[in-house]
């Protein structure tokens, strides 16, 4: 199995590239927030952008080298690149669109049957719907044989039907397809579902990778924690007062160098008066209540807390029976509480 | 009423027209591809859109005249530009030059980025991006960069005056027939050519905005 390998710099007027990655059959997602460099990160793999220094490499196969000044052009490095918005070739209908690249017209048909579209083999892009013209693009980069798969927010422009099936699609494939991928994504369920490892990008430099499963349990900066969607975060201080939040909490042992906290809204536990005061009970003042399709969210802040910050304000996430009069006090379950040094 | 004037400048206009279409492509191309020096370039490239015709049309005689390099150069074909319709020709397609690199150059840029970002990583030729999206994608506007060109080289004056003069039946075009007509004292024969000049002036631009070539979105 070849592996990917991506150690980058690249420096855009104020903004600092730094990747590192090594990804071999796995499937990779690069999380982050908008603006943090994942998509630059991939144009700099398929050689759209060029970085200042570094090495990419994909299994014996060198893209860039810069300290042996090897930096091969985008057509020659088998690197297939989904868009964000599909990128076809507009003047061309579905057909030439995949014929253009495989130059083999029985291997177009071939995967225009397989993508289902060879309904749309006469149309041009513009009267193509966008699952449709998702699956040509699909169909299109396949026609490449990349020997590495890149997908940027392959899902950002289609409704929600289209997504769940589209996304489908992509699995399949990836399944069938022998080489490393990377997928850009923002939402945290969309790279839980559809890869094995995770890398957030934070602000250019590419920090806490590690496998799915201990990411979500264990992300390892505030700045992860909030991508896995954790909503509640605060500053904790030596002797465990969670500054933002306005409550003491009971820290593990080993707490020296412990620097924040973070606990998931669906996690709180509502219990009796008689815990009042106790550490990491709160005395719940409502701020807002949204009902969400199959949730309420219940917005609110300790009672009596004068802090001003955002993260004063924490939310409760529990089933729509849930009548707002009866949550009086939350307790935060000590075990599931997550603890970050940055 | 002797229309060779007519002829004449369609001649001129067809020549300059096919020219600048060659030279202002591949330039077009080149600028944009440029990573430095753009903006350098592309402003010497514009400047006879800025420089008055005389300017222009001395420089030209400068370049071609029978003392020029080039000039002595096509003396030996037994070629000669000052005072001939070629030399018009030529004048036309200096003058006319940086609305074509212009228009052609703002439709090639009008191309979606990405399309071409993605052909390369689908591992096309630089050569085969060009010829299969990009200039299908740039059509409409190379289209009306053309009738443009076209359009200015008709109306061009100064620097054909300068370098081809105003022989009756060889090198007098419509616009200088103008000229020659109302310093003639003939107001008459200029009305004429005045009314042939709006005329077809305003049915190359009514035409330019109804091709559907010129009005279809990719979109």
């Amino acid at each position: 199995m070849k592996t990917l390998k991506v150690d980058i710099r690249k420096k855009c007027g104020d903004f600092m590239l730094v990747s590192k990655l090594e990804t071999s059959s796995d499937r990779f997602a690069l999380l982050g927030a908008s603006g943090s460099g994942k998509t630059m990160t991939l144009k700099c793999i398929a050689g759209i952008e060029k970085p200042d220094e570094g090495y990419i490499a994909i299994g014996d196969h060198v893209l860039f080298d810069s300290s042996n000044k090897i930096n091969l052009p985008a057509r020659e490095r088998k690197v297939g690149y989904l868009f964000q918005d599909y990128a076809l070739f507009p003047n061309m209908t579905a057909f030439e669109n995949i014929n253009i690249v495989c130059r083999d017209e029985a291997r177009t048909k071939e995967l225009l049957k397989k993508f289902n579209i060879e309904n749309c083999a006469d149309l041009k892009p513009s009267k193509m719907s966008g699952g449709q013209c998702q699956r040509v693009a699909l169909a299109r980069m396949l026609a490449s044989d990349p020997e590495v798969i890149l997908l940027d927010e392959p899902f950002s422009a289609l409704d929600n039907y289209m997504h769940t099936i589209i996304e489908r699609e992509i699995m399949d494939i990836l399944a069938e397809f022998d080489g490393p991928s990377v997928l850009v994504s923002h939402d945290r369920n969309e790279v839980y579902r559809m890869c094995d490892t995770i890398g957030v990008m934070d602000n250019g430099t590419l920090i806490d990778v590690q496998d799915k499963e201990s990411f979500f349990k264990h992300p390892a900066t505030v700045a992860s924690a909030r991508l896995t969607g954790c909503k509640n975060i605060t500053a904790v201080s030596k002797d465990g007062f969670a500054s933002d939040w306005g409550i003491k909490l009971e820290l593990p042992p080993s707490s020296k160098s412990i620097c924040y906290a973070g606990y998931r809204a669906h996690f709180f536990e509502r219990v009796e008066e008689t815990h009042k005061g106790e550490p990491g009970v709160f005395e719940v003042e409502v701020e807002r209540v949204i009902d969400d399709t199959f949730s309420r969210v219940i917005v609110f802040r300790q009672k009596g807390n004068a802090s001003e910050s955002s993260d004063s304000m924490l939310t409760y996430i529990t089933g729509k029976e849930t009548s707002v009069d009866d949550v009086k006090f939350l307790k935060v379950v000590p075990e599931k509480l997550m603890f970050f040094e940055v | 009423m002797d229309l060779s004037p007519l002829w004449i400048t369609f001649k001129i206009s067809l020549v300059a027209t096919a020219i600048v279409f060659v030279t202002g492509l591949l330039l077009a191309w080149g600028v944009t591809n440029l990573k430095k020096g753009k903006a350098v370039i592309d402003a010497v490239l514009s400047l006879p859109l800025v420089l008055p015709p005389t300017v222009m049309g001395f420089l030209i005689l400068i370049s071609v005249g029978t003392n020029s390099f080039i000039g002595k150069f096509l003396d030996t074909f037994g070629m000669k530009l000052v005072f001939t319709w070629q030399g018009a020709s030529v004048a036309a397609a200096v003058v006319s030059f940086p609305v074509m690199y212009r228009g052609i150059r703002g439709a090639l840029e009008q191309v979606n980025p990405t399309v071409v970002q993605a052909g390369r990583t689908l591992g096309l030729s630089e050569f085969k991006i060009m010829r299969k999206v990009m200039l299908p994608m740039a059509a409409p506007g190379i289209l009306a960069s053309v009738v443009l060109s076209f359009a200015r080289c008709l109306g061009e004056f100064g620097a054909t005056l300068m370098v081809a003069g105003n022989i009756p039946g060889k090198t007098r075009t419509m616009s200088v027939a103008v000229y020659t007509a109302m310093q003639g004292g003939d107001r008459e024969l200029a009305y004429k050519w005045v009314a042939i000049i709006v005329a077809y002036s305003l049915i190359i631009l009514v035409v330019m905005n109804c091709l559907p070539v010129l009005r279809r979105s990719h979109r």
